[in-house]
């Protein structure tokens, strides 16, 4: 069976500076693997270079995404084809209303895949039952995308757009970091039922405390730009109590 | 040895006094308004044609944009009219009531006259200044050279007067329009008169053909009675080799509100200049200004707010979106008067550069002679945000659309000032289509 995300011997840099050192990770569908590590380690970078965003600098590796070179897809494309990112910092876009973004983003990713559009109504409806699943208030659909959104609204809005995007692959970067325990049980509740046999996850985070509520089926530790141990959910609860330094010594 | 000093005429200047001179017998008026316009002319002669070291003209030299004066256009023949038919269609569909004004002439025979509002009265300029009407002085555009030569030269254009009290609902659209032929220069001067408590919608379009680098200079003087309004539009959507100088003059009673709205997409040299007086207590005046260029499009937006009365609000935002090899250019002065207390004044300038050639210059002023008032300025320039991009594209949206979001984003700000639904809407589809030719 091909791996839905199949990384192999990742490298890559910004700014002259290497920050992923040959990292292989594969995940199946229906599979959640949580990737944990200290500060620097290359979580975000690694969700950065999934998803395309410029600065980045492939130096060496492949991966391969259902079969696919996902490294040569600009970043609509690699969206269109399933892949997401759930944002650690969720950007403010002035000018543009919530509603109209995801209207937009949908389109442009049924568009590319040859499926039909959907209309403005058949839109707000889908992303009013989503909203009110979340907790967010439909007035909050009108305003500027994330402008003015409190740090728990804005993970509540990045969930949103997975829940309507339905990703094959949903990566979620730090999504726990800024959120009071209410807002992490909304948006853990929102991620879990994403849940699926066909959808496969990649949670990223510094802490356990999000993976009592998201449950990992695989936990590997990144340190130095490399998975450098890989369990189960039991890893997590095991570096919750010795911490990260014996994975950073061991990688330097 | 000394040199000699002195000044050397341009062509254009030279062109411009033998236009004068040819013109003077056969421009509408008698001794009285000859007098203005002489007057005028020699004042625009003293000065020459405005040049970077002229401070309210530092970015736009027309001493090197203004090569030479086009002759005076001649009354355009029936079929150049029937082009003008078209014109306008940016606010087609809208049931405004279309006033053209056909190569710098009021054309009555192609307007919609019908059945005008009690109290709203249409008069060509012609008609006043052959009455020897005093039309054409103006107030705080007087000593601009360029604004001068309106005045010597003023042919035409439109007299609106709104009775006082008198609510006009159907928007008054003035269609000006420039039709083919050899390139030529218009001077028109129209003036509109709000009387207390009156309210009118006034659009203006400007367009001519792409392939004649005719030469527009009109001037507009709008008084907004007490407590009354007015919500002003203006495209600038002129032939892409013409030159556009606009003078707008606005002058506002107490409680009364000036809301203009500008958008320039046309033109290879335009100067919008705009002078608002805020002289009655507690008089609004909204500015709100966009222009889209590309190519080697040259655009200047000029404001000076001058708050003469107490309590007076004004809010300026000028946007400016520059492609290519574009420049967009702002200069926005702020003045408060010493008796104008409780003064709140706001202005923005922002450009967005989309291209490593294309030019933003911005230049906000205040100044400030009362000691209570609430007043400041700003302005940013920068490229479309790599981060918000990549966001966007994250999400799905290709890079074009994105790009055109953000565009539309950033424009949506000055267009969301404009009052009417059905103007906006139209406003977003001029911006949408600059947007699609972009591609």
């Amino acid at each position: 069976m091909t791996a839905l995300l199949d990384i192999r011997g990742l490298k890559a840099e910004i700014d002259g500076r290497q920050i992923l050192n040959g990292l292989d990770l594969a995940v199946n569908k229906g599979e959640i693997h949580a990737i944990m590590g200290p500060n620097g380690a290359g979580k975000s970078t690694l969700s950065y270079v999934l998803s395309g965003k410029p600065g980045y600098e492939i130096t060496g590796g492949e991966v391969f995404f259902n079969g696919e070179d996902l490294l040569a897809m600009d970043p609509d494309e690699r969206a269109a084809k399933g892949l997401f990112l759930a944002f650690q910092y969720p950007l403010e876009i002035p000018g543009v209303a919530t509603l109209t973004f995801l209207r937009t983003a949908l389109n442009a990713q049924r568009k590319k895949r040859g499926e039909e559009e959907l209309s403005s109504p058949d839109v707000l409806k889908r992303v009013r039952e989503l909203a009110k699943q979340l907790s967010i208030d439909p007035e909050m659909l009108k305003r500027p995308l994330n402008v003015g959104f409190s740090g728990g609204e804005k993970k509540r809005n990045e969930t949103l757009q997975m829940a309507l995007l339905e990703p094959k692959l949903c990566v979620l970067d730090e999504t726990d970091s800024g959120l009071d325990i209410d807002a992490l049980r909304i948006v853990a509740d929102g991620v879990n039922r994403l849940r699926a046999a066909d959808r496969g996850m990649i949670v990223i985070t510094h802490y356990q405390r999000l993976l009592d509520y998201i449950v990992p089926d695989v936990v590997h530790v990144l340190a130095a730009g490399r998975i450098v141990k890989t369990g189960g959910k039991d890893l997590a609860l095991e570096l919750e109590a010795t911490g990260y330094a014996q994975y950073q010594s061991e990688a330097a | 040895m000394n040199a000699e000093v002195r000044s050397v005429k341009t062509a254009a200047e030279i062109g411009f006094a033998d236009l004068f001179a040819a013109a003077r017998e056969s421009l509408p008026g008698g001794d009285k308004i000859e007098a203005v316009r002489r007057d005028a002319f020699d004042r625009f002669a003293a000065q020459g044609l405005p040049h970077s070291r002229t401070e309210a003209w530092r970015y736009t030299d027309l001493r090197r944009l203004l090569r030479d004066a086009k002759p005076l256009a001649p009354r355009s023949d029936a079929a150049a009219r029937s082009v003008a038919r078209e014109a306008g269609a940016v606010f087609a569909g809208l049931g405004l009531r279309r006033l053209l004004i056909v190569d710098g002439a009021f054309a009555p025979e192609l307007s919609d006259l019908a059945g005008l509002e009690p109290g709203v009265v249409v008069r060509a300029t012609v008609e006043a200044l052959g009455a020897d009407e005093m039309v054409l002085p103006l107030d705080m555009a007087g000593g601009d050279p360029v604004a001068a030569l309106n005045t010597a030269l003023a042919a035409d254009g439109v007299m609106i007067t709104v009775a006082p009290g008198v609510v006009v609902e159907r928007p008054i659209h003035l269609v000006f329009v420039t039709t083919g032929g050899t390139p030529a220069a218009t001077f028109t001067r129209s003036r509109l008169e709000l009387g207390s408590g009156a309210v009118l919608t006034l659009v203006e379009t400007h367009e001519g053909p792409d392939q004649s680098d005719y030469q527009v200079n009109v001037a507009l003087q709008v008084d907004v009675g007490d407590r009354a309004r007015l919500d002003h539009v203006k495209i600038t959507g002129e032939g892409a080799a013409a030159l556009h100088i606009s003078t707008l003059e606005a002058s506002t009673g107490a409680g009364a509100s000036y809301r203009d709205f500008g958008f320039t997409i046309g033109g290879a040299v335009v100067r919008n200049q705009l002078f608002v007086k805020l002289a009655g207590e507690g008089a609004i005046a909204d500015v709100y200004q966009g222009s889209l260029l590309a190519g080697r499009q040259h655009a200047d937006t000029t404001l000076v707010v001058d708050h003469v009365a107490a309590g007076s609000q004004s809010r300026e935002v000028f946007k400016a979106v520059v492609d290519d090899e574009a420049r967009a250019v702002f200069q926005g002065r702020i003045t408060v008067q010493p008796g104008a207390q409780q003064t709140d004044a706001r202005m923005m300038a922002r450009a967005l550069l989309l291209s490593d050639e294309a030019v933003a210059n911005c230049k906000p002023e205040l100044e400030i002679f009362a000691d209570d008032v609430q007043c400041g300025h700003g302005t940013t320039t920068g490229a479309l945000d790599d981060q918000l991009k990549f966001y966007l594209m994250a999400r799905g949206i290709p890079e074009k659309e994105a790009e055109a979001l953000l565009i539309q984003a950033f424009v949506g700000e000055v267009i969301d000032a404009v009052a009417r639904d059905d103007l906006r809407e139209a406003l977003t589809q001029v911006m949408l289509n600059w947007l699609k030719e972009r591609d």
